[in-house]
């Protein structure tokens, strides 16, 4: 790969490219950052490494290729992975808004905290974070045949969790998890804010509580709040297998611990709204 | 005791017993259950009749008339018969009235009180049979200037050096407005993509994806991403003509959308990639776009996205502050801009929005043209102007008050065959365009729907060239904003101030 700039190490031997988002602690402009990510990929290497990235918006946009790694140390800016359907992305630090927009497939793996609207009408892919996450995560995910997104915070939500949710699983653990995977239960703050899965008419929503922790007055129209049944607990914990893999986890403690769901109360909550008339 | 209170028919469906054959045709071709054959006669349940003439159309015997229902209600000026049954109507449902394509009530249409102007004496018109007279138009952002580099050993070797933004090239200033898959049939899609390939201009996909039997004319598709995000993959981004943000429609600003789980059938579960016959519900807004900055975020992402090789354009419904909310959006990089009127058509939209919100195309087009002028920022888009272009002199006139392009949908189903009965919203329609019924779409015949369409289109790039001709105009980018070829010759003079146009004799 020619070298454009001289912020770019190539390793053969690994098939790799690092790229240094920030050369002499400068940021560079996101076009330029997500340039050199499409030629390294044009040129055939399969794992990019991005240092000291600092709030450079849509790395990944529309990437496709599931072979294709993305690591990324630093903070990436708003759209990160937004239209992606394959490759995974490892981000080393937090990430801001709207991770994983309209996401088909792939992964986001996020050793830190998720933002607002993560996973805004993704139908595929998996965002795993280790901390919390804003506010509207999930916000009408759908799913599709054999897509069907997954979005797993290791912290608590904000308000409107899984609104106008179509399809998929979300999943919040209220745990504050520590780098070496061990963790505590947040018990000063609600796992979820109000609002949650307003609109929902599709997919599952399982939080690490107790029915009775969620209060009614938390949960948005059209949602309703239930314990898990046989399959529910097949799908969860082969989710949470997967999730404390990532971030070196004791599984089973997490796995023990009590989980609700919250589903939606019909899937047509607005079918009887509407009329028509010759006038 | 009953909630629902007797009302009366619309319409009344006559057959002539004399002529009638009895052949039922028209009972196998009505789609609404308004008429059976009972062994005798034809009968007609008169309450379910929509006015779609299907069977006045197909009846060999030219037997059937389709009537007004003979019955009056007592005249009053404030409590129309139109405003008596919705009411009546609402409290016996308690819901919320649907219905379809532009509004029905009787507003003044401001492109029918302007005039134009011709060539006499002083400047010579152009026969536009035997003369060019070009209609060719570019769908993005121009540059404000190119910028060239000289060789400094060689003069004559000179190089551009402005990045020419991305255009897409367009036979004629129109294109066909954005209907899904769902709102139309898949012959009605078929019909239209195809007629658009073979004229040279681009048809809107709509917000409900695209199924994969379109891809071979997606390069002449501009896909459309809504807050609903159906069927966005990289085959509905990548290889298009253009990319547009749907912000809002004409027929419903401001309002989301609702496709019922029971229209959600195998094929439109394949193209919004959404299960079988689930609701497929479009939040009211896009919740990663709540200002302008977050909408310029995601015209940077669908540039990224398509690696800045495609126009990517905004629709917004014609609204009170259109202006300044375009101006907003050239500032957020669109290379293009759709403004749907208030009149504009939908498949399903409450009525109550359809018919009472939003302002009408005419004004929002002058304005916002006018606006982007003295900001100096109009050559950065291209501005698309649809919602009641109704024929070519709507066509001829918006383009005066400053559109490049006109949006067209109405006329493109009334080529197929539409008889205008606004019961898109039902699913039944009796022609095949707006149904997704196997049986009915199959009524709709793609090949002569294609040249009819090119009829149309043909026809109306024909008359522009002949007004050209008569102004002496030669290229249409020079009609485009020539205000002063307009006059004003309606009952509110402050319009034209509106509009920026003289009175007539002015």
């Amino acid at each position: 790969m020619q070298k454009l700039l001289d912020n770019i190490i190539i390793n053969e031997a690994e098939n790799s490219v690092e790229i240094d988002a920030a050369p002499d602690r400068i940021p560079l402009k996101y076009k330029i950052v997500n340039e050199e990510i499409h030629r390294a990929i044009d040129e055939g290497y399969k794992t990019i490494i991005l240092t000291n990235v600092a709030g450079q918006r849509f790395i990944g946009a529309a990437l496709g290729g599931s072979d294709i790694e993305i690591k990324i140390h630093g903070t990436p800016g708003n759209d990160l992975g937004i239209f992606m359907d394959g490759p995974t992305i490892e981000v080393f630090g937090n990430c801001e808004d709207q991770c994983g927009n309209t996401m088909n497939g792939g992964k986001i793996i996020i050793h830190g905290a998720a933002r607002d609207v993560a996973g805004l009408s993704a139908r595929g892919g998996t965002i795993f974070a280790r901390g919390d996450c804003g506010y509207r995560c999930g916000v009408h995910m759908k799913q599709y045949q054999n897509k069907r997104p997954v979005l797993v915070f290791g912290g608590r939500v904000r308000q409107f969790f899984g609104e106008y949710m179509a399809g998929g699983v979300l999943i919040a653990l209220g745990l504050d998890i520590k780098e070496d995977g061990s963790f505590t239960k947040i018990e000063n703050f609600p796992i979820a804010g109000s609002s949650i899965g307003t609109g929902i008419h599709g997919g599952k929503i399982f939080f690490a509580r107790a029915c009775n922790e969620i209060p009614e007055e938390n949960l948005g129209i059209g949602a309703k709040v239930s314990d898990l049944d046989e399959a529910d607990h097949q799908e969860l914990d082969a989710v949470l297998d997967d999730f404390c893999a990532a971030f070196s986890i004791n599984a089973s403690e997490i796995k023990n611990m009590p989980f609700c769901k919250v589903t939606a109360v019909s899937k047509r909550p607005f079918a009887h709204n509407y009329c028509s008339k010759m006038l | 005791m009953s909630l629902i209170h007797k009302t009366f028919p619309k319409f009344k469906v006559v057959v002539d017993r004399e002529k009638c054959k009895k052949c039922t045709r028209c009972v196998n071709g009505c789609t609404f259950g308004v008429l059976s054959f009972n062994g005798e006669r034809i009968i007609a349940d008169n309450e379910k009749c929509v006015d779609c003439q299907r069977c006045a159309v197909y009846c060999p015997a030219e037997a059937i008339t389709i009537e007004n229902y003979p019955i009056v209600y007592s005249p009053h000026g404030t409590y129309t018969e139109r405003i008596r049954k919705i009411d009546w109507f609402q409290s016996s449902t308690g819901g919320v009235l649907l219905a379809s394509t532009g509004t029905d009530l009787p507003y003044p249409v401001i492109f029918d009180d302007i005039v134009l102007d011709a060539c006499q004496v002083t400047n010579p018109s152009i026969d536009p049979l035997r003369e060019p007279v070009e209609t060719k138009v570019f769908l993005g952002s121009k540059p404000a200037k190119l910028d060239f580099d000289v060789d400094p050993d060689d003069e004559n070797n000179i190089t551009m050096r402005t990045r020419y933004p991305p255009n897409f090239e367009m036979s004629m200033p129109l294109m066909i407005g954005h209907m899904s898959l769902g709102s139309i049939s898949f012959n009605a899609c078929m019909s239209i993509y195809k007629a658009v390939s073979e004229l040279g201009i681009v048809a809107g996909s709509g917000e409900g994806g695209l199924n994969e039997a379109f891809y071979p004319y997606k390069n002449h598709l501009i896909t459309e991403i809504a807050s609903g995000r159906f069927g966005v993959d990289l085959n509905y981004l990548q290889g298009v003509a253009g990319l547009e943000i749907k912000i809002g429609q004409g027929a419903k600003p401001g309002h989301g959308g609702h496709l019922p789980g029971e229209k959600v059938t195998q094929l439109i579960s394949e193209t919004r990639m959404i299960p079988k016959f689930s609701d497929a519900l479009s939040p009211y807004p896009h919740h990663d776009i709540y200002s302008i900055e977050d909408l310029q975020q995601l015209i940077s992402a669908l540039k990224e996205a398509t690696r800045y090789k495609i126009p990517i354009g905004v629709k917004i419904a014609a609204v009170h502050n259109v202006a300044p909310i375009a101006s907003g959006i050239v500032r957020a990089g669109a290379d293009f801009i759709t403004i749907d009127g208030f009149r504009g058509g939908t498949g399903s939209a409450p009525r109550i929005i359809r018919d009472h919100v939003g302002i009408p195309i005419e004004v929002a087009i002058a304005s916002v043209d006018e606006r982007l002028r003295s900001e100096g920022i109009r050559e950065k888009v291209t501005l698309i102007a649809g919602g009641s272009i109704r024929y070519s002199a709507d066509l001829i006139k918006a383009i005066a008050l400053g559109a490049d392009i006109c949006m067209v949908a109405m006329p493109v189903l009334l080529a197929m065959g539409c008889r205008f009965c606004q019961q898109c919203h039902t699913g039944n329609c009796s022609w095949g365009i707006a149904t997704q019924r196997p049986d009915l779409v199959k009524r709709l015949d793609v090949d002569i729907s294609v040249q009819r369409i090119k009829n149309l289109f043909h026809a109306w790039n024909e008359e522009l060239k002949e007004i050209m001709g008569a102004m002496g105009i030669d290229s249409v980018e020079s009609l485009r904003s020539n205000r002063d070829r307009l006059r004003y010759l309606g009952p509110n003079p402050h319009i034209a101030d509106v509009l920026g146009i003289k009175h007539v004799g002015e």
